[in-house]
């Protein structure tokens, strides 16, 4: 089982991410469960929702504590909560920030996962780009999809899809594209 | 089909194609899916010939769909909580009239203190109003319970209410199969009433009935239930032939054969207890899980059947009778004492408004029950010293304000503690 915790604020389509992540595995023919943190959800207020993805049936139903990867789709909640409370030793952690990671103040965190398993990427700025919001979910799930693997980035496309139909799918996939080649090459070098 | 979607939705798109007449919709949370859904849909003309009606209130909700019901029309509402209470008079009027509504329960708490989480408290308390209650494992099976729920209320002409865990069921995304519509039209036929209202031919429904026959009435309710039993197993086997998949049922044991401790549980965290009893089975402990569907009718003597071997029987209340304890595990002993040597039960009151069950939590429970039982209800996961401390608190001072602002102040107390001696 490969669980994924994702942090952000209300506004910013955490809850969305987590579903269109799970859509994207369940088009692999995976088992995979999508859902919040179940509080009263406000715009700008911390928001976390769960996928855990999976060969056979999920029958857990507890919130995921020990996630094998992290998407932090707001960097300033690193300073107003413990983020990577919990991450494992070999996780994913994968930050929406156009800022270098040295810069980020992470160092501590960077030393303890293996090399290549902190990704950052300028989702809102590809957002904006592309969608014209500073949504920067699906530009992350592309990313994810380049370093984290578990979905491929078509499932990740044919889900935004079916999420957002018409203009506003395409606009996102091309986010979740850009952000795909952009981590691709930042994996690479 | 399968499909990855909400459990609400899943639910919602069920009860369409059991093409309810009368759909009564007021929101509360965590249910508000549930009835969107369906609105929804006959929005869309995919559920053709059914009546969605915006009402002012819950009371309001459940009388309208008595109304409809009354009048011959399959009855369909959702709630949750308080909403329930406020409705609880109705409650009782749909079962004492025998009318067949089906309403889905989104468990929720109960205030005060205000709580939108999950717990059983909201189905615990009209546990006693005469609909049948079944409750639901996965959101796989909430989909389906609603199938099986208005054929079941219908046969019968008994309401029934589908218990669903919210948030952990009605706001997860899933694989879930939504069967099509020539399944369940072979399964739900079309609803023929054994009363209605029709100027052509008045009769009058809900007289009132005076001590020369009110028992009478009472025992026939009674007669009702003892009936569903049976009728509720009839109704599992005749589902998973037809869908290819388990339904319902009364309950359903998993690697119970050679147990020495069982569990018993109703709703999501059933899922939870499995994943734990396959680790603690990997240990080489003799554990397994009945799981409970029908709640009301109460299948006392399945689950005598079902816990007779047992050596040890822990009982997971998602609800506090707070001048009792476990409304299950009260229920539970009921069905154990005429068993010889009857097993020793281990009550334990569990996810109380929204706190998560993870399964840490429950292998200590489950070891403990084994090795240092515990008398009266055990609260897992309590915090024993905010409890503690607001209780020595109370015991100073007359005028020491409301319990839930003292543990909040408790709380905070604690995470500060905390933090300083992080800091030093």
């Amino acid at each position: 089982m490969f669980e994924v915790r994702i942090h952000g604020r209300g506004g910013q389509g955490v809850v969305t991410a987590a579903e269109m992540l799970s859509v994207a595995a369940f088009l692999e023919g995976k088992h995979a469960q999508a859902f919040p943190s179940f509080g009263s959800e406000r715009t700008g207020a911390p928001v976390v929702a769960f996928c855990r993805i999976a060969d056979k049936d999920i029958r857990l139903r507890e919130p995921i504590q020990n996630p094998d990867a992290l998407i932090v789709q707001d960097p300033t909640l690193f300073k107003a909560l413990d983020v990577t409370e919990g991450l494992k030793q070999d996780g994913f952690l994968l930050i929406n920030t156009a800022r270098s990671l040295q810069d980020m103040h992470l160092d501590g965190i960077l030393a303890q996962l293996p090399p290549r398993h902190v990704i950052s990427v300028p989702a809102t700025e590809l957002a904006l780009k592309h969608v014209g919001r500073p949504a920067p979910n699906t530009a992350l799930l592309g990313a994810f999809a380049a370093n984290v693997g578990v979905v491929s980035i078509d499932s990740v496309l044919e889900a935004i899809r079916r999420a957002f139909p018409g203009k506003v799918g395409e606009a996102n996939v091309e986010a979740a594209k850009a952000a795909f080649a952009l981590a691709g090459r930042k994996s690479a070098a | 089909m399968f499909q990855q979607i909400e459990g609400s939705k899943a639910m919602a798109r069920t009860i369409a194609l059991c093409r309810p007449q009368v759909v009564c919709a007021y929101p509360i949370t965590p249910q508000t899916h549930i009835v969107e859904g369906v609105g929804e849909l006959v929005r869309r003309g995919e559920l053709d010939n059914c009546e969605f009606i915006n009402v002012e209130s819950e009371f309001a909700a459940l009388s309208v769909a008595i109304g409809a019901s009354a009048a011959g029309a399959r009855a369909y509402t959702a709630t949750a909580s308080q909403g329930l209470l406020f409705m609880a008079e109705a409650v009782y009027n749909a079962a004492g009239l025998g009318l067949p509504i089906v309403m889905t329960l989104g468990n929720r708490a109960i205030g005060a203190p205000i709580n939108i989480w999950n717990d059983h408290s909201d189905a615990m308390a009209l546990r006693e109003s005469g609909w049948i209650q079944l409750f639901a494992e996965s959101n796989q099976e909430a989909a389906d319970l609603h199938i099986v729920a208005f054929r079941l209320a219908e046969e019968l002409s008994v309401p029934t209410m589908v218990c669903v865990d919210g948030f952990i069921l009605t706001h997860a995304v899933e694989r879930i199969d939504i069967p099509d519509q020539a399944q369940v039209d072979a399964f739900v036929p079309p609803y023929e009433p054994m009363q209605s209202l029709d100027p052509a031919d008045p009769i009058s429904i809900g007289a009132m009935v005076g001590p020369d026959a009110f028992t009478e009435v009472r025992y026939l309710q009674y007669y009702k239930q003892q009936v569903a039993l049976p009728l509720i197993e009839k109704l599992a086997m005749e589902f998973e032939k037809l869908f290819g998949r388990a339904a319902g049922g009364l309950l359903r044991s998993y690697q119970a054969a050679d147990a020495e401790t069982l569990v018993v549980a109703m709703g999501s965290v059933n899922g939870t207890i499995k994943d734990v009893i396959d680790e603690m089975r990997a240990d080489g402990v003799a554990i397994g899980l009945v799981t409970l569907v029908a709640f009301r009718p109460f299948p006392t003597e399945a689950l005598r059947q079902a816990l007779a071997r047992a050596r040890d029987v822990i009982v997971l209340d998602r609800a506090v009778d707070v001048g009792m304890g476990g409304p299950l595990a009260s229920n539970v002993a009921i069905a154990m004492r005429d068993i010889p040597d009857a097993p020793a039960m281990h009550s334990a009151i569990v996810g109380l408004g929204g706190r998560p069950v993870p399964k840490a939590s429950l292998h200590r429970l489950f070891r403990q029950a084994a090795v240092q039982p515990w008398e009266g209800p055990h609260f897992l996961d309590l915090n024993e010293r905010v409890a503690a401390r607001e209780i020595h608190r109370r015991g100073k001072a007359r005028r020491v304000g409301p319990a839930a602002e003292g543990i909040l102040r408790e709380l905070e107390a604690e995470r500060v503690e905390k933090l300083t001696e992080g800091a030093r």
